[in-house]
């Protein structure tokens, strides 16, 4: 990571540093085991899917499920990255260190937020890269696969920092992740087109904001998509402003972190 | 005293934690340059009114300032002006020594500040564990890293929360060293402690807090002046003493005899009375009062 010397020109950018030094010191558990186990992932619905379903036409299985699984790392490596790092530090008690020096709320909200991005689209170009042995290299829209990748990092990097804020012990992060993320991305049309669902399901799958997100996505790299990409990032959008106030907010506040 | 900005200025500061008024009214101020000890027992608000000054507790009502910054309004420039070296002995596992210092001084918006991290580590002993993950650090060193945390960003303003606690008498010793050492360069330096013999060895003035209220402030020698209690111990050669002396000589279990006194007279009539009795001493400590006893008078007073 380099001499931090020049790097450390403000609190912002100092505790930007540390976020990104603190996964990267541990990147065999923050970058290494997701790419592992959506590399996983790939191997066995591709070998098992392959011959049997093809979602769009022209397009094969294995085309069709890796910007899923690449999106679902991203979003869940970039909730990971801010909410790990905020109970950790809570629990440990060393977030006085954060809340001691003169940083301001926003401050805190961008470090965090930029720091899950990061690790968000690391863990995504590894997947991608891993998987290309698998499907061959393509990308339809690279500009709206820009813009998916950074809208679904921010809006879950701000879920993590509420979801670390909120929580006050592990158990509540893991159910946390465990009945709210988790659901929300295997139930988004990572393996399949909501489509293939009955109706009911597929309305619930609309009201699901990560189902427009790796919609989206998808559409960047195969070109045809479930809905429209532009009511995908109109929905991502929106739901990042509304994230983001939201944490602004409780970090204003002080909630659960200045007593 | 002198007419400048306090270093510290509370103003009427109250906070209710639930059903515990943890501050009920605390006015203090402290000026640049003081070593003051902030007192009193578990529980009476010193580490809530720390938190206030820290910005880690917002307060009810009232104003808190640090060398004229605001806490709330004036966040940046008081949280600048101040070191606080917390009571628990947190670290952040990911990082090793040098590092941490380093980033600390990065969240100061300090750039290049190698010379005076190295100057911190020099002074704390922590140069030869600068390569080191802070969770292999032994405790005291952990304490060390924390007062090195607390001055990275040079402030004016140093505020220690029990700094001592479970430390070894060496890393104590070297410790006040240093932040004596501080203090007369210029530092203001805020103490609580549990130790009040570090309070009297150090601070000029001391205020005592009891249940979120300041029960009293002043000068170490004046505080040590509102008690006269003074205690002699004596070694006799017989066994019994004077029946007039039975009711104040209390029996040590070491077999010594133990008499508190507040007029030098009244020793000299019970020196006078043993002589009587044929009564030989056979060794003689005297105690001044301590700020124990001053401390223990005005908990119990109030």
């Amino acid at each position: 990571m380099g001499r931090p010397g020049a790097f450390l020109v403000s609190g912002l950018s100092a505790l930007f540093y540390k976020e990104l030094l603190r996964f990267w010191k541990v990147a065999v558990q923050t970058v290494v085991a997701p790419v592992v186990t959506a590399l996983l992932y790939l191997l066995i619905f591709s070998h098992v899917l392959e011959a049997h379903v093809q979602v769009y036409p022209g397009v094969s299985y294995t085309s069709f499920l890796v910007p899923g699984l690449v999106m679902m790392s991203i979003l869940q490596n970039a909730f990971s990255n801010s909410s790990s790092s905020l109970i950790q530090s809570k629990m440990q008690g060393n977030i006085v260190f954060v809340l001691l020096p003169p940083l301001s709320y926003l401050e805190f909200f961008l470090a965090y937020l930029g720091a899950a991005i990061v690790r968000g689209l690391i863990v995504g170009l590894g997947v991608w890269a891993v998987t290309l042995w698998y499907a061959p290299f393509h990308i339809a829209h690279p500009l709206w696969l820009l813009a998916y990748a950074l809208l679904a990092c921010a809006i879950m990097g701000a879920v993590g920092i509420v979801a670390g804020i909120w929580a006050e012990k592990y158990d509540q992060l893991a159910a946390f992740q465990n009945f709210l993320i988790l659901p929300l991305t295997f139930l988004s049309g990572v393996f399949y087109s909501i489509h293939s669902l009955p109706p009911f399901w597929q309305a619930v799958s609309r009201v699901n904001p990560v189902f427009y997100l790796i919609d989206g996505f998808r559409y960047a790299f195969v070109g045809q998509s479930d809905t429209d990409p532009w009511l995908g990032l109109l929905v991502a959008g929106a739901c990042f402003v509304a994230i983001s106030a939201l944490t602004l907010v409780l970090l204003r506040s002080g909630y659960k972190l200045r007593h | 005293m002198s007419q400048a900005t306090p270093a510290i200025r509370v103003g009427e500061l109250r906070k209710r934690f639930r059903s515990t008024q943890a501050l009920d009214g605390v006015s203090l101020d402290i000026q640049p340059g003081e070593f003051f000890g902030l007192l009193g027992p578990n529980g009476a608000g010193k580490t809530t009114l720390i938190s206030i000054l820290a910005g880690l507790t917002r307060a009810d009502s009232g104003q808190a300032a640090i060398m004229g910054h605001d806490v709330v309004r004036d966040y940046r420039q008081a949280r600048r002006a101040l070191g606080v070296v917390p009571q628990e002995l947190v670290y952040d596992p990911f990082f090793n020594v040098r590092e941490t210092l380093r980033i600390q001084s990065g969240y100061f918006g300090l750039r290049d500040n190698d010379g005076w991290i190295d100057e911190i580590m020099h002074h704390l002993d922590l140069t030869p564990h600068a390569d080191k993950n802070t969770q292999n650090l032994s405790g005291g060193m952990k304490r060390r890293l924390l007062v090195a945390q607390a001055l990275v960003h040079k402030p004016p303003v140093i505020v220690l929360d029990e700094p001592t606690a479970g430390v070894d008498v060496d890393l104590r010793r070297s410790l006040w060293e240093f932040i004596s050492s501080l203090n007369r360069e210029g530092h203001t330096i805020l103490l609580t402690t549990h130790y009040l013999e570090e309070a009297e060895a150090l601070c000029g003035r001391i205020a005592m807090l009891k249940s979120g209220r300041i029960v009293a402030c002043d000068t170490t020698r004046n505080l040590l002046q509102l008690t006269n209690e003074h205690c002699a111990q004596l070694r006799l050669d017989k066994e019994t003493v004077p029946t007039a002396w039975q009711a104040r000589l209390q029996r040590d279990t070491d077999g010594c005899w133990r008499v508190n006194f507040s007029e030098y007279a009244e020793l000299e009539a019970l020196l006078a009375d043993l002589r009587g009795a044929g009564t030989r001493v056979l060794e003689m400590h005297l105690q001044e009062p301590d700020l124990e006893d001053v401390f223990t008078d005005i908990m119990k007073r109030t």
